[in-house]
């Protein structure tokens, strides 16, 4: 029997609305994919590029970013760098020909709750078809 | 040679004056394919500087590698087109103060390639080289070449659409204007209608050549961080061999980092050893920055750089739920 492929979701959670709200939807008992792994952040603007790459390098078939809404960010403009930023990151990875799908951006605030776990479920099922991720089959690329 | 003279007469004046304790500039280097940086301090000093084809290298990184030097004292700097924009950069970034800082803009015509013109001469050591304008004769043991100057200009100048200093307290000689070059984004859209899979191979054949030697970086004016990302141990972010992951994660994430900042002098293309093609990656950014967000690097002194400004309602369409 085939075993269903589970993948692995890097997720970059800010703490003050994404990590929250993956609070929730726990506290909540709500049922969420098992693949997402939450790392907290203080905020989604101080993820750098180089988790992103590096996540992904690392074999991880998804990368996830959450932070909060466009004019609900804790330090009151981090999103809206990260925003810029992500776009860009997106760009490379296309234009290099890296697969820019595995890497996802939401705002998710602390009262989304079932709003999380809905983009959990989603995105996972999306990896899913995507499949296993190319980096995770030999050590060097 | 004019533009050497009016240099010249130029920086004697703001020494004199006193409106500077000290001048960067270039004298005639040790070869003949390179100028060397010059640090004039006193009028007499002022006589080695020159102007010409040789003079590549962007003396504006002084400003953020050497920053002690420049505590409390005023600089002069000449700067070409490229130059100004990074001076701008670093004044904008806080680096320097727009008052401390006397510019000479001179009107550039590009600059060599050494790469390239040892490639004409199949490697054989040059011993004098004369400027013609148009043609650039190079000659050495039993060799005398005429070279078209297009062949030999560095790609970042052929691609160069602001060759005059942008911002200055000084111009010196007859500004060029905005270059239209139209073909300048060529091989970027011919890269882009690759499919996906040969992008990443000939991706990997450009970056596989990587010896990790950081010449790029440091020669790089935007690339000024206390304690770089690749040198950093403690959380580790990249190994440290020259095996493609490695080189790839370097070269990818120094490209995002100088994104919207890099002002494409080519600096880092000239400087590398292995002739890989840096600035592709970072023509394409600085692309597609100017789509998004319509922002040039170092264009407006009165600006914010596009990475550390934003606009509230941007498109976003690639989030979500």
């Amino acid at each position: 029997m085939n075993k269903e492929f589970s993948p692995r979701i890097t997720s970059f959670l800010c703490k003050w609305c994404s990590y929250t709200g993956a609070d929730l939807a726990g506290t909540s008992r709500l049922q969420y994919s098992t693949s997402i792994i939450p790392l907290q952040v203080m905020c989604s603007s101080r993820v750098d590029p180089v988790f992103l790459l590096k996540a992904y390098l690392s074999g991880s078939d998804g990368v996830l970013l959450g932070g909060c809404h466009p004019g609900d960010c804790h330090y009151e403009t981090g999103n809206y760098h990260t925003r810029r930023r992500f776009a860009l990151v997106k760009e490379v990875f296309d234009s290099l020909g890296l697969e820019s799908e595995r890497l996802k951006l939401s705002w998710i605030s602390a009262s989304e709750g079932p709003k999380f776990a809905r983009v959990a479920n989603e995105y996972t099922e999306e990896i899913r078809k995507l499949g296993e991720n190319p980096t995770r089959k030999s050590i060097f690329l | 040679m004019n533009t050497t003279n009016e240099l010249r007469k130029n920086i004697k004046s703001l020494i004199a004056e006193k409106k500077v304790d000290l001048f960067l500039g270039w004298e005639k280097g040790s070869l003949p394919l390179a100028a060397t940086p010059l640090f004039v301090t006193a009028e007499d000093q002022a006589d080695k500087a020159i102007f010409d084809v040789t003079c590549g290298n962007n003396l504006s990184i002084y400003f953020t590698k050497d920053k002690k030097q420049f505590e409390g004292r005023k600089v002069g700097i000449a700067v070409k087109g490229c130059d100004a924009r990074s001076v701008v950069l670093n004044i904008l970034e806080k680096q320097i103060k727009r008052e401390n800082v006397v510019i000479v803009g001179l009107p550039c015509n590009g600059v060599l390639d050494r790469k390239k013109v040892l490639a004409k001469t199949d490697g054989r050591e040059v011993l004098e080289l004369i400027d013609n304008g148009d043609t650039v004769i190079v000659k050495g043991n039993g060799f005398d070449l005429q070279l078209n100057r297009e062949e030999v200009l560095s790609s970042s100048c052929l691609a160069c659409i602001y060759p005059d200093a942008q911002e200055y307290d000084f111009f010196i000689g007859e500004a060029r204007g905005e270059v239209p070059n139209e073909g300048r984004l060529k091989e970027i859209e011919e890269f882009q209608t690759l499919s996906s899979l040969e992008r990443w191979e000939q991706t990997r054949a450009e970056y596989e050549k990587c010896i990790r030697c950081y010449a790029c970086r440091n020669v790089c004016p935007s690339c000024y961080c206390n304690v770089c990302f690749v040198d950093q141990n403690d959380p580790r972010w990249i190994g440290g061999t020259s095996e493609y992951t490695d080189t790839l994660i370097f070269h990818v994430i120094r490209n995002l980092h100088v994104a919207g900042r890099c002002v494409e002098c080519g600096a880092c293309q000239r400087a590398c050893p292995m002739d890989i093609n840096l600035l592709m990656l970072n023509r394409k950014v600085a692309m597609e920055v100017k789509d998004r967000f319509g922002d040039i690097a170092g264009l407006d002194i009165n600006g914010k750089p596009a990475m550390s400004d934003f606009k509230e309602d941007e498109k976003q369409k690639f989030i979500m739920g």
